[in-house]
């Protein structure tokens, strides 16, 4: 991925009007608006609503292979870095990204372990726009990867139907979170929740699944079929 | 008029008010609760309020969202005026530091203000605290809190990393609600963020970090990072492996530590818990 694009890839959370002003209105409406706008970039995905590719299934189990489906991506990223150090990296900076990568692959091992029969296949992923050597390359999409799994796990949550699943999921969004903040602060201290994270409400971002695999899609051979996904 | 009389009137036009009122058993309670202690100004609002929950649609947020939002509201307003008189304390470095605390600051104001709008909105009352509502020295147990920067974040990480147990200990309870449950979600990641930032500005400080710990942006089995043991309630339970009933540590014959088996998932804290630690901070 050239670091331009990674940039973009996410895009600011900054433009809701202040919290301070929301009436009822307003607040329901920002909700509306952000739901709009997701369903409208979903639509513009082309084939996003086609049965092609292994399907995540339905009900929290589908949910939950989402979120494995994820993991496995991250995991196989932060395998990567390690086993291929970008040139030039700190010790530190190793530290760092061997923790991350033992958190996800604790994080893929989980679900694939908690769904056991019902859990989806191994995933083929697509690294080709990733240069492992470079360290703008390698933090750019780290820190994508990151963010969007912060947002695709806050966006999950409501589709959990157990408690006991929303409970997990939430232990493991905050890591993510922690890891998201570390990586921006190596690419840019101080960027740990700068606005193109964090809105003007103080809000982090939440994504729906088919939004999050559109995205995440760029970087998998293997296809998804998220469409048995609860949607509320 | 007396409340009986009131509820007499209502009786003409709705037979059922006493049933209405009685299944919601909590409602009356917390009327009871609360009129011992309310000023007798305040009964009409009081009862304005009860009339409201026992005839608001099954589909009005319920007493459990607006008591979880209100709880997450009063953490928020304890973060923000800590961040207020931390900024204007005077002795944050300038620069990164500064920034840093600022954004923070800025964050828990939009939490607070973005908190008082939602429940509002549902029909809840917003709790309200003022600067003087708050003893950040928690009566003596950090005197040095706004006069000792090393103090003062660690205080500040310790306040984020019980905020993100608070936040998460507390999501099911607005799991009847996919708006507040999601705005929740976004709340508590940046409280994660903030935490895991806090601890990277500790870790360069390097003030009450204990000798032989490395302090990092996730928690360390149930190490606070932080040389003193007033702190340890918020990271007792952080050690915990089990999820789900599957054991992290080596799972799947993958070479994960104890340690990174415990930094990669965060535990909750019930509001029990969340609330033993945060009352010394109140005045």
């Amino acid at each position: 991925m050239k670091d331009n694009e990674t940039k973009d890839l996410l895009p600011t959370f900054n433009d809701g009007p202040l919290a301070k002003n929301l009436s009822r209105r307003k607040f329901f409406g920002w909700m509306g608006a952000s739901a709009a706008l997701m369903a409208t970039a979903a639509s513009c995905k082309k084939g996003a609503d086609n049965n092609d590719g292994v399907d995540l299934g339905s009900g929290d189990i589908g949910v939950l292979n989402y979120a494995y489906a994820l993991e496995q991506l991250e995991a196989a990223f932060y395998v990567q870095v390690v086993k291929t150090p970008y040139s030039g990296i700190s010790t530190q900076e190793m530290a760092y990204l061997t923790d991350v990568r033992d958190h996800e692959i604790a994080h893929r091992e989980f679900f694939k372990a908690a769904l056991s029969s019902k859990a989806i296949q191994a995933l083929e992923v697509n690294f080709s726009a990733i240069d492992f050597t470079n360290r703008t390359s390698v933090l750019g999409t780290a820190k994508a990867f990151e963010d969007l799994g912060v947002t695709a796990y806050n966006g999950a949550g409501k589709l959990l139907v157990s408690p006991d699943y929303l409970t997990i999921a939430g232990k493991i969004v905050s890591v993510e979170a922690r890891h998201a903040a570390l990586i921006r602060d190596l690419i840019s201290p101080g960027s740990f929740a700068d606005m193109t994270a964090v809105n003007a409400m103080g809000l982090d971002g939440a994504r729906a699944p088919k939004d999050v695999l559109s995205i995440a899609s760029g970087y998998l051979k293997t296809k998804l079929n998220a469409n048995n996904l609860p949607t509320s | 008029m007396n409340l009986q009389n009131i509820l007499s009137e209502i009786e003409k036009t709705d037979p059922e008010v006493y049933d209405r009122l009685d299944t919601r058993r909590s409602v009356m309670k917390n009327f009871a609760k609360a009129s011992g202690k309310i000023a007798i100004a305040a009964i009409p609002f009081a009862l304005g309020s009860m009339f409201q929950k026992a005839y608001s649609s099954p589909t009005a947020p319920t007493d459990i969202v607006l008591d979880t939002l209100n709880f997450a509201l009063t953490l928020e307003y304890l973060e923000a005026n800590f961040y207020i008189k931390a900024v204007a304390s005077g002795i944050i470095p300038g620069g990164a530091d500064i920034s840093a605390l600022t954004v923070i600051r800025d964050h828990e104001n939009a939490h607070v203000n973005f908190l008082k709008t939602a429940i509002t909105a549902a029909g809840g009352t917003p709790v309200s605290f003022t600067a003087s509502s708050f003893d950040f020295t928690a009566h003596g147990t950090f005197p040095t809190v706004f006069s000792d920067y090393g103090v003062l974040l660690a205080v500040a990480q310790t306040f984020e990393d019980t905020g993100v147990r608070a936040y998460k200990g507390q999501a099911p309870n607005l799991m009847t609600n996919n708006d507040y449950l999601t705005a929740a979600l976004q709340i508590h990641s940046v409280e994660a963020r903030h935490a895991a930032h806090l601890r990277e500005m500790r870790k360069a400080n390097g003030a009450l970090v204990p000798a032989g710990i490395n302090l990092k942006p996730w928690i360390t089995l149930n190490q606070s990072g932080i040389a003193t043991s007033a702190v340890q309630a918020s990271y007792n339970g952080e050690e915990n492996v089990a999820q789900g009933g599957v054991t992290i540590t080596n799972i799947g014959g993958q070479a994960i530590s104890l340690a990174a088996a415990s930094e990669s998932f965060d535990e909750p804290l019930t509001k029990d818990q969340v609330t033993a630690i945060v009352t010394p901070f109140f005045a």
